[in-house]
């Protein structure tokens, strides 16, 4: 028992846990002047490959300046940083052209690069994410009479340690990797991931898929997939889970390269931790109803009616670390809590075999607080033990990959 | 030089597990073609062991697009098996979700997938804004409305907008075509028509994603149905709710009335020589005689029909897209559909078996053979054998499309009252025969005439849904013994997606799934041969088509593209030797 109160002490206390919303004074001013050199210096350069300016797509697609700024200033209230960093993230933006971005589709649905871009986010995420994208396919065309190999090849060498490249997708290691070919010599999925990240700056995995398996890895895993920080050694490697990963958590990633040079500060599932920092649960719009011992007992029940906690019909909040509860989606309309439904975990890995059901865990008998708050709050500590107890496994399961990769991160 | 083969294969670095190779004979007539899929991921075998009330979630992850349809397939083959029936609020509530997803995707479809296959972007800079205008006025009258877009001054600064762009030499969102190919055949204010609407689209389309979001939680990937009903009844109980639901309905449909009609009506009239050109088609190919126009295909269409309309249960309720199959491109002939008659074959895909099997006792047994490579350093489909990672679906040992088309035909054939008064209207509007529907330019105008119909649908669906809620009736979830009914049971779950028919499998024993199929429409319409040698969809499609140009394969991108491919895919040219001319991105909505 002793042993689980310090596991929960430190699940909950460790700094991979926990993000420092105010580091003084005296870091944000050093980080300002540091920002501001790299975008005076960005300012110098031609964007990669005569790239269209950013601002000129907004301008054709009929954006405004004043919502521009508000964009940037939602951003940088999601990175964490203070509010005069906004004029920075807003010149950042409009220099994402100066990276270079590879964008690679693995073993997935698509779900995150072509639905994503299309139908959910702010239309300004949408935009920058598509110029970006969008560039790769042309610097795949530019050069017509070559093989689209051959272009690969010149880009990789002429950005050769400079470009970010983003993972969609798992990696298929059953059968030789023969379930996933990609391009006319039928290269693998792994070798090609691989080759295309040797000469990477950071590898940025998307998506539940890419980061930690995800669908296809939910057991039995029939292809022997795997997520990026399996394959890629050596790498400052960034994971953006969810399924899928939420437009405005990638875009975040990106301005903060643009901005800082460097990956953000990670966790030790090497997640972001401006978004992924906090439980679903921390920042539930229904979280007064568990702390209160009201909970939906059935699909459609008085509870269900009533807007109650989730948990006993399977909401996993308390144990998953992502930012819905905050962003919501399609520009905040609903959520998944607010739909009635609850959360399924899936920025936390293996959720489709240890989350994703409309039950409670089976192990993890999170007490409803019947006798009213002030009573409960021993109670909710003691029953929370076994929920955290699985949750210090995963994470120490992942720490091992994780801290490899953290290593070539400095 | 003999014949060319194209390959259609995946952009390499970015997206896309479809592959298709064309061979072209000295006329640069298509005179064969192989579809392959080159991803495997399992989905079906991993579904297996579950708890059935799980599985939506997992097999919603088929795809990123249709999301929200596998899912509610999922759930309703669990019901079929539980013998469930649902609530009347979670009925229609499904409904809408799937009706959101119907006139997202299909806009999205025709705009920002399909239209530029149509409007040559660098054309339009050469419009007079003014006769623009009129123009809109001609169309938008042809289907009955005024334009969306009205008066010379807002071309004007599209135009500009748009010249800006192309001055820097940089077309950005409309850098992937082939401008200038004598195969456009628009003019120049009528491309300006069609880039004024690509960019309000965008706007569009993000708010109709909104729609799927009020009652589903997130787009893509809704999470609101359960086995037995839904959760969202407070958004139902919230008049706040449906008001913005019915708002961004409004606005969607005036769109879909006043720009994608009009569009379609322009292009259709345009491209009607295309379209009646019954000499380039798989039929005349095989028969020496054709119906209908390039891209026809096997005239073999299915609907397992979908959206029912009242609460006597599934299989029982009358529905909105009638089932049913149609031969042969014969009209006056309906087969009714029936479930036992699905098989699936995999002579040609990478799986164990040795004949075809209905999805109940369907197995996926991986037995991947590989692809053959030549000395040019590519690989080819070894087409002989096994190439593909899709299965060929048959119903009653012949091949079928589905999809809109399919739908529109069928419901005709079927003499569906609502269908028949859609198809009829813009028939009649357009001035063209019905047999212009047997073709690829017939596959995008179905799209868009089952569009104005969802979208005039789901207004009565909201009403009914608001008016039952205020009489009192909240229910939204049918109770079930879970332990009772799992026990040994078997169901399916037969629906439509926005890209055809789509049908869930499972078998229940002891609580678990003991075997889990689905046939999604990408199977029937991108499978390749079979047994029998018979081609499927894509492959038939492309037979007959005359490339102008093999460097740019405009008709073999606009045929494949007619689909609505869930699968992203690329087209790589490459001449007999081997050497790549050319790599051109076919952009679509997802992969499987």
């Amino acid at each position: 028992m002793a042993d689980r109160i310090e596991g929960v002490k430190k699940l909950f206390t460790s700094k991979s846990a926990r993000i420092e919303t105010n580091k003084g004074d005296a870091y944000y001013e050093k980080l300002f002047a540091k920002c501001q050199a790299r975008i005076d210096e960005l300012k110098t350069q031609q964007p990669i490959n005569n790239r269209l300016e950013i601002a000129d797509v907004l301008e054709m697609q009929g954006i405004e300046r004043r919502d521009f700024l508000k964009w940037a200033s939602a951003v940088t209230g999601m990175l964490m940083l203070p509010s005069s960093f906004t004029p920075l993230v807003a010149d950042a933006a409009l220099l994402m052209n100066r990276a270079p971005v590879i964008w690679l589709e693995l073993s997935d649905c698509a779900g995150n690069s072509e639905a994503l871009l299309r139908s959910d986010g702010p239309k300004i995420d949408e935009i920058v994410l598509d110029i970006i994208s969008l560039e790769f396919h042309e610097t795949l065309q530019a050069a017509a009479g070559h093989q689209a190999e051959k272009q690969l090849e010149d880009a990789m060498e002429h950005f050769k340690d400079k470009y970010l490249l983003f993972v969609e997708g798992a990696i298929p290691m059953a059968n030789n990797g023969s379930f996933g070919t990609i391009g006319a010599s039928g290269e693998t999925m792994h070798d090609h991931l691989v080759r295309v990240a040797k000469h990477s700056a950071a590898v940025v995995a998307v998506g539940s898929c890419a980061t930690f398996g995800g669908v296809p890895a939910a057991a039995p895993n029939p292809t022997g997939a795997v997520g990026v920080m399996d394959v890629i050694d050596g790498k400052p490697l960034i994971n953006i889970p969810a399924c899928p990963a939420n437009p405005a958590n990638m875009v975040g990633v990106i301005i903060h390269y643009i901005l800082t040079g460097q990956v953000p500060e990670l966790d030790s599932l090497l997640r972001p931790k401006f978004a992924f920092g906090y439980r679903i649960h921390d920042n539930c719009e229904r979280r007064a109803h568990f702390d209160a011992g009201e909970f939906v007992e059935e699909w459609g029940d008085e509870g269900a009616k009533n807007n109650f906690c989730l948990y006993k019909v399977g909401c996993k909040g308390p144990m998953t670390f992502n930012n819905c509860s905050i962003v919501r989606y399609n520009e905040g309309v609903n959520w998944p809590v607010g739909v009635g439904r609850g959360c399924i975990g899936c920025s936390e890995p293996d959720f489709w075999d240890k989350y994703a059901y409309e039950r409670p865990m089976a192990d993890a008998h999170i007490k409803a607080p019947t006798g009213g708050v002030e009573k409960t709050v021993d109670e909710f500590g003691l029953g929370l033990l076994t929920a955290a107890g699985i949750g210090i496994g995963i994470h120490a399961a992942a720490s091992y990959a994780a801290n490899k990769n953290e290593q070539g991160d400095a | 030089m003999g014949k060319k083969h194209i390959i259609v294969d995946p952009i390499t670095r970015i997206e896309g597990h479809l592959r298709i190779e064309a061979v072209i004979d000295e006329n640069n007539n298509i005179v064969d073609a192989y579809a392959a899929s080159t991803l495997f991921r399992g989905i079906e075998t991993i579904l297996q062991d579950r708890d059935p009330r799980d599985a939506g979630l997992l097999a919603m992850r088929i795809c990123g697009v249709c999301t929200g349809t596998h899912y509610q397939r999922s759930i309703e083959g669990v019901e079929d098996a539980f013998d469930i029936t649902i609530p009347k609020n979670a009925r229609i509530v499904r409904n809408l979700i799937q009706g959101a997803l119907y006139v997202h995707d299909h806009l999205v479809h025709f705009y920002h997938l399909h239209a530029l296959d149509f409007v040559d972007v660098v054309s339009a800079l050469k419009a007079d804004p003014k006769k623009t205008s009129q123009e809109a006025v001609k169309w938008a009258k042809v289907a009955g409305t005024n334009p969306y877009i009205e008066g010379e001054g807002q071309f004007k600064e599209i135009q500009d907008r748009v010249a800006k762009f192309v001055k820097q030499g940089r077309l950005g969102i409309f850098g992937n075509g082939y401008w200038g190919n004598k195969h456009y055949k628009l003019t120049p204010e009528q491309n300006l028509i069609g880039v004024a609407h690509y960019l309000k689209a965008l706007d569009i389309q993000r708010d109709l994603a909104k729609m799927q979001a009020i009652f589903g939680g997130k787009n893509p990937h809704p999470q609101s149905i359960v086995v037995g009903g839904v959760t969202c009844v407070q958004d139902i109980k919230n008049p706040a709710r449906i008001a913005l639901f019915k708002s961004l309905l409004k606005d969607g449909t005036k769109f879909i009335k006043q720009a994608y009609l009009p569009d379609v009506y322009m292009a259709g009239t345009m491209y009607a020589d295309e379209a009646t050109d019954s000499k380039s088609t798989y039929k005349a190919f095989k028969e020496g005689k054709g119906v209908g126009g390039t891209g026809g295909g096997l005239l073999n269409y299915m609907s397992y029909g979908d959206f029912r309309l009242d609460d006597t249960g599934f299989y029982k309720s009358a529905l909105l897209f009638p089932s049913g199959v149609v031969l042969n491109g014969d009209l006056s002939k309906l087969h009714p559909f029936d479930p036992q008659k699905v098989a699936e074959d995999v002579t040609h895909a990478w799986y164990e078996g040795d004949k075809p099997l209905h999805p109940y006792e369907g197995q996926t047994v991986p037995n991947y053979t590989g692809l053959e490579k030549k000395e040019d350093g590519m690989a080819y489909l070894k087409t002989d054998e096994k190439y593909s990672w899709i299965k060929s679906p048959i119903y009653d040992d012949e091949r079928m499309e589905v999809g809109p088309l399919a739908r529109m035909i069928v419901g005709y054939a079927a003499k569906d009252e609502r269908i028949t008064k859609y198809v009829t209207k813009f028939l009649k509007q357009a001035n063209l025969p019905i047999e212009v529907l047997f073709s690829t330019i017939g596959r995008t105008a179905a799209r868009a005439i089952e569009t104005e119909l969802m979208a005039d649908v789901m207004v009565e669906w909201v009403d009914e849904l608001a008016a039952n809620v205020a009489a009192g009736d909240d229910s939204t979830w049918q109770e079930f013994d879970f332990d009772l009914v799992s026990k040994d049971s078997k169901g399916v779950g037969l629906a439509e997606a926005p890209r055809g028919a789509l049908g869930h499998w499972v078998k229940i024993k002891d609580g678990k799934i003991v075997n889990y199929q689905a046939v999604v429409p990408s199977t029937w319409n991108a499978a390749p041969r079979d047994y029998k040698g018979r081609l499927g969809a894509y492959e038939a499609s492309l037979i007959g088509t005359k490339v102008a140009n093999p460097e740019e394969p405009l008709e073999i991108i606009r045929t494949i593209h007619s689909f609505d491919p869930c699968i992203a895919c690329a087209v790589h040219v490459v001449d007999t030797k081997g050497k790549e001319l050319g790599v051109y991105k076919v952009d679509t909505g997802c992969s499987i």
